[in-house]
């Protein structure tokens, strides 16, 4: 008995010890967010509070814990309080599975990205109850949106997990990123790297693609009627989803923690380093498009999912597998 | 293996409960939600049994797709509550239909279950080794080759619904005017913009 409380410890500590650099890096992302999206705009962003203003988002926080949480009378009270407990839950377990070395990873499984992929895909989950349970018209279409959006994009994420499994032969996301030992795969597999990159800015709601939160259409889409810290953990499971998009984007394309080339100084540089480097270079990306590009329409939105990236996507997936195999370069697994 | 059973009948209580949940639950809304329970449940004890290839698929597939498109459907056709519940005591025509498909489904897990000693027979299986690879490779090494055609005729099945339900839904609309990417960038203002003297009290013919 005393075995399983020691084991219960250590896996609790752990946890804790992956989930509180994420919660603090959520928080400093944000920030990074509104800075970048400033600096485009030749305005300066949040520089106020702490150094550079990084403590704003810590302000904004301890702002929405002490406002009151409203619950409209008309919602359904249970599942209008668990949407956004869902949608924070599935942004942190989905880190479980992410390496940030070869050691550091709290648990690898054979079927990692699998389980990214569903954990991700589930996320539509907390967005569609909360824009239920508000009972109210704005938060309702918001929903509807998020979850055709959603769906649509997840199909050619898929294919594009897909076109690289194809080059791994593993489901492990080690083996995934110490297959790009030689080559990165966003070299090979150029087209799917700016198409997943696309998806996921659709997947995770922002803009272009942040058509469910529209503010001239549907005021906030389907946050509108939370408020205080029910509002703030839904704005933390988004980036927080935000943040495992470029992880994954990372892990499948830009070779995890690898090093740029393996020579001398660079391979010093410790591997989750390396990691965090290329994870806040996708989300500089995801900043800067926000600052630069206009909201799609809706009708473009399902048109260019379903009537470009799958096909597109399908067919790379056709030019990949014969390419490995009449070059004869099919992985062989380890069987 | 203590903890292993625990987690076990955790799974399967919790997925009995939510199964039984779906059917009697008068809001239609709770019944999806307790269906996603259900699936979530299911794929947790595949993964437990060692098919975590499965159990993920499960996830993904049911959890993912089809139970959100389940919740629309339900979430737009607002019918919230159901008021003539079976166990209420009031009859309904729908509960003889149900009992024929219900018995139907019975039948053949009946058939399924009771011919199982007799599946070597049916089929044959070469290929599989049971070794220390990863359930995902001898899926593969099963799936496409000893059940290539069983594999090919799900594919068909899955096509033939596909263009089944689009069929149904399509409907061609009369003058519709379409939005053309290439005819937009296309155009330049040489090609746009037309300059006529107009004469007074003339006017000028717009076509189109």
């Amino acid at each position: 008995m005393l075995e399983y409380i020691q084991i219960l410890g250590q896996e609790i500590y752990r946890i804790l010890f992956l989930l509180v650099p994420i919660l603090v890096s959520v928080a400093m992302i944000v920030w990074l967010d509104r800075r970048v999206w400033g600096l485009v705009q030749k305005r300066r962003g949040p520089n106020v509070v702490g150094p550079f203003g990084l403590f704003q988002t810590l302000a904004d926080a301890l702002k929405y814990i002490f406002k009151e949480i409203i619950i409209p009378a008309s919602a359904n009270k249970v599942v209008f309080i668990l949407a956004p407990i869902i949608t924070m839950t599935l942004a942190l377990v989905a880190w479980a599975v992410i390496p940030m070395s070869e050691e550091l990873v709290l648990s690898d499984i054979n079927v990692g990205i699998l389980y990214l992929f569903a954990v991700s895909s589930l996320g539509v989950y907390g967005i569609i109850m909360g824009g239920w349970a508000s009972n109210s018209k704005y938060p309702f279409l918001g929903a509807i949106r998020s979850a055709a959006q959603m769906v649509s994009y997840e199909v050619s994420i898929g294919i594009i997990i897909i076109n690289v499994l194809l080059c791994v032969g593993s489901l492990n996301l080690k083996d995934i990123v110490i297959a790009q030992n030689d080559l990165w795969f966003v070299i090979p597999l150029f087209p799917m790297f700016v198409v997943f990159f696309i998806s996921a800015l659709a997947e995770t709601n922002r803009p272009p693609f942040d058509l469910p939160e529209a503010e001239a259409e549907l005021v906030a889409g389907y946050q509108t009627e939370y408020s205080g810290m029910m509002y703030a953990m839904f704005w933390l499971g988004e980036y927080a989803n935000i943040l495992l998009m470029c992880a994954m984007g990372s892990i499948l394309f830009l070779g995890g923690w690898l090093p740029i080339i393996d020579i001398y100084p660079l391979n010093l540089v410790p591997s989750p380093i390396w990691m965090i480097l290329k994870i806040l270079f996708l989300f500089f990306l995801f900043a800067l498009i926000k600052a630069i590009v206009p909201r799609y329409r809706y009708d473009q939105l399902m048109k260019l999912g379903w009537k470009i990236f799958l096909p597109f996507s399908l067919i790379y997936l056709v030019l990949t597998a014969s390419f490995l195999f009449y070059f004869d370069k099919l992985p062989k697994g380890n069987f | 293996m203590i903890i292993h059973s625990i987690f076990f009948y955790f799974f399967s209580i919790i997925a009995i409960f939510s199964s039984l949940m779906v059917i009697t639950s008068r809001n239609t809304i709770n019944s999806v939600f307790f269906l996603i329970l259900d699936f979530i449940s299911v794929g947790c004890l595949f993964i437990m049994v060692g098919a975590e290839f499965l159990g993920m698929i499960i996830l993904i597939v049911y959890v993912g797709a089809v139970a959100v498109l389940f919740l629309f459907v339900v979430m737009m056709l607002n019918v919230a509550e159901q008021k003539n519940s079976w166990f209420t005591g009031k009859e309904t025509k729908h509960i003889h239909s149900g009992l024929i498909v219900g018995n139907l489904v019975l039948l053949e897990l009946l058939v399924v279950v009771g011919g199982w000693k007799y599946k070597d027979d049916l089929m044959s299986s070469s290929t599989l080794v049971l070794s220390n690879t990863s359930n995902t490779h001898q899926l593969g090494l099963v799936m496409y080759t000893d059940y290539i055609l069983y594999f090919q005729l799900a594919g068909i099945i899955l096509l033939l619904s596909m263009i089944g339900a689009i069929l149904l839904t399509f409907r061609e609309r009369v003058g519709v005017k379409r939005q053309s990417y290439i005819n937009q960038i296309s155009r330049n203002p040489s090609s746009a913009i037309e300059l006529k003297d107009v004469e007074s009290n003339k006017g000028v013919k717009i076509d189109d």
